[in-house]
């Protein structure tokens, strides 16, 4: 690691008032350290905002949930209020990752994490995200966990979060602080597809803090699934996830949710096509209609054509989960 | 041995005190920031009990109990934890008695070569206290973050099997002597 200089604020405005462009907040650090070790994030001067006010799950006045940035992922997935009310985001953030870095990380750092792009990680080849303009490595190279669905000609990269895909399912807000003030980012708007701009993950302005993630009241725990496909059982990132959460009326569907994982440079969702359910029977055919309309314009590489007929069969076999209860 | 842990640019960087208890003992030390607690560890401490595997939170040999949690020590940094209390691998045992998940792994032979072990043992007992794993698949999934290339996991799975109520009851006893 490149020497840097170091701060520990004790508050939110104190915080981001210390943030200058060369430098980063960190939290958990189990995604910048391993990127500062790689040598491909230098920062000249760290932020820590371990001791900042953020830790709290507290009910929001709508009986939603409002989750601190700085609560720990294990601390999530094992909150009894989550687990009662978003058995999914328990379930999605157990898939992820192993019990001693979930220890560490935290929600707003979840939302940060980088891809794990080989060429992204290989300070050696060009990769657009790490050195716009250099070109990417991945398109013609080693591609099998690469995007299916919004990728550009200058990153085909894909997001590596779990917990990020059931909060995409469960239509999340992201609140954040810079020095302009508070700002209330809306998911399925925080993390942004590669474009031309691809060394940009999220919509955060330079220097802005997430410092809570909020839940809707919303009812989806009594019909919702977590399916992750991997290369191996635990401690891998997806192939394909799939976060599934339905409301019934009887043997028809209410409302329909599901966000993909490990297919793009974002959770992907299709909420037209979701909204085009309502009312039709909860069963395979109906959810074969909703993966294709996800999958519509998935397009492979040389390895990860395969990734498009799984994520079909993902999908339909998430929902199916989901009916039968919480899986 | 502690050059790597000095400033390799041309800038200065200064050192940052660390108010930190290793294995009950008070320690204040000064660091440097980019000093991750496993370097701490090893090259400072000279706690070499503590493994470097990767060194990118990806074998889980580093891992140890920070305020009774399991994480891994390559990935964080020293100088973010003034205040806190540390136990590694040479923390467990009291004096000559071995930590029940200690003799468990000896009993079942649930090692080869031993570099993972200061780090499944770790593991080992944070997950205890968390409370979470109740079958066997649930141990298994739950010790998914330290591997072991010699393949030693069915004697670590038994050895955890047998080794977990008497670390439960460590784990209550001292939690009853803190309140004390």
């Amino acid at each position: 690691m490149n020497p840097f200089s170091y701060t520990r604020p004790t508050g939110i405005d104190e915080a981001v008032g210390l943030f200058t462009p060369d430098s980063r907040y960190i939290a958990g650090g189990t995604n910048l350290l391993d990127l500062m070790k790689e040598n491909i994030t230098h920062p000249e001067h760290l932020i820590d905002i371990t001791r900042l006010p953020l830790k709290d799950i507290e009910e929001t006045a709508e009986g939603g949930l409002r989750i601190g940035a700085l609560v720990s992922n294990s601390d999530l997935a094992w909150n009894a209020r989550i687990e009662q009310q978003y058995p999914l985001l328990s379930k999605a953030i157990l898939a992820g990752a192993s019990p001693q870095l979930r220890n560490m990380a935290t929600t707003g750092g979840n939302l940060l994490q980088r891809t794990r792009c080989y060429y992204f990680y290989d300070a050696d080849t060009p990769c657009n995200k790490r050195q716009p303009g250099s070109g990417c490595t991945a398109r013609e190279g080693l591609n099998r966990i690469h995007a299916i669905l919004g990728h550009s000609e200058q990153c085909i990269a894909v997001h590596p979060s779990d917990m990020c895909v059931a909060l995409a399912a469960l239509d999340a807000t992201v609140i954040v602080k810079g020095i302009g003030g508070e700002r209330r980012i809306a998911f399925a708007d925080f993390h942004r597809l590669p474009g031309n701009k691809p060394e940009r993950d999220n919509t955060l302005a330079e220097g802005e803090l997430i410092t809570a993630v909020e839940l809707p009241a919303e009812e989806y725990a009594t019909h919702c699934a977590y399916l992750k496909i991997r290369d191996r059982q635990s401690y891998a990132f997806a192939l394909i996830s799939v976060a599934a959460a339905l409301q019934l009326d009887g043997k028809l569907i209410r409302s329909v949710r599901v966000a993909l994982g490990g297919v793009a440079h974002k959770p992907w969702r299709n909420p037209q096509a979701e909204a085009r359910l309502v009312g039709r029977p909860a069963d395979k055919n109906t959810f074969g209609e909703l993966a294709d309309a996800l999958l519509v314009g998935a397009t492979g590489f040389n390895d990860n054509q395969f990734k498009i007929e799984l994520a079909r069969r993902a999908i339909v076999r998430a929902l199916s989960d989901a009916i039968e209860g919480a899986a | 041995m502690s050059s790597t842990l000095e400033p390799q640019g041309v800038k200065t960087v200064a050192t940052c005190p660390l108010s930190i208890e290793i294995n009950g003992h008070p320690r204040q030390l000064e660091v440097y920031p980019w000093t991750t607690l496993l370097d701490l560890l090893r090259e400072q401490l000279h706690l070499t009990g503590t493994k470097k595997g990767c060194d990118h939170g990806q074998c889980g040999a580093c891992t140890v109990l920070l305020n009774g949690k399991r994480i891994n020590s390559c990935l964080t940094l020293a100088v973010m934890h003034d205040g806190a209390s540390l136990t590694t691998v040479e923390g467990l045992a009291k004096d000559d008695e071995l930590h029940p998940m200690q003799a468990a792994f000896v009993k079942h032979d649930a090692f080869q070569c031993g570099y993972c072990t200061p780090g499944q043992l770790c593991s080992a007992v944070g997950m205890t206290a968390e409370g979470r794993a109740n079958t066997p698949d649930e141990l298994r999934e739950q010790m998914s973050g330290n591997l072991c290339r010699c393949g030693a996991y069915p004697n670590i799975v038994a050895a955890i099997e047998e080794a977990m109520p008497a670390t439960r009851e460590q784990l209550a006893r001292n939690s009853k002597g803190e309140g004390q």
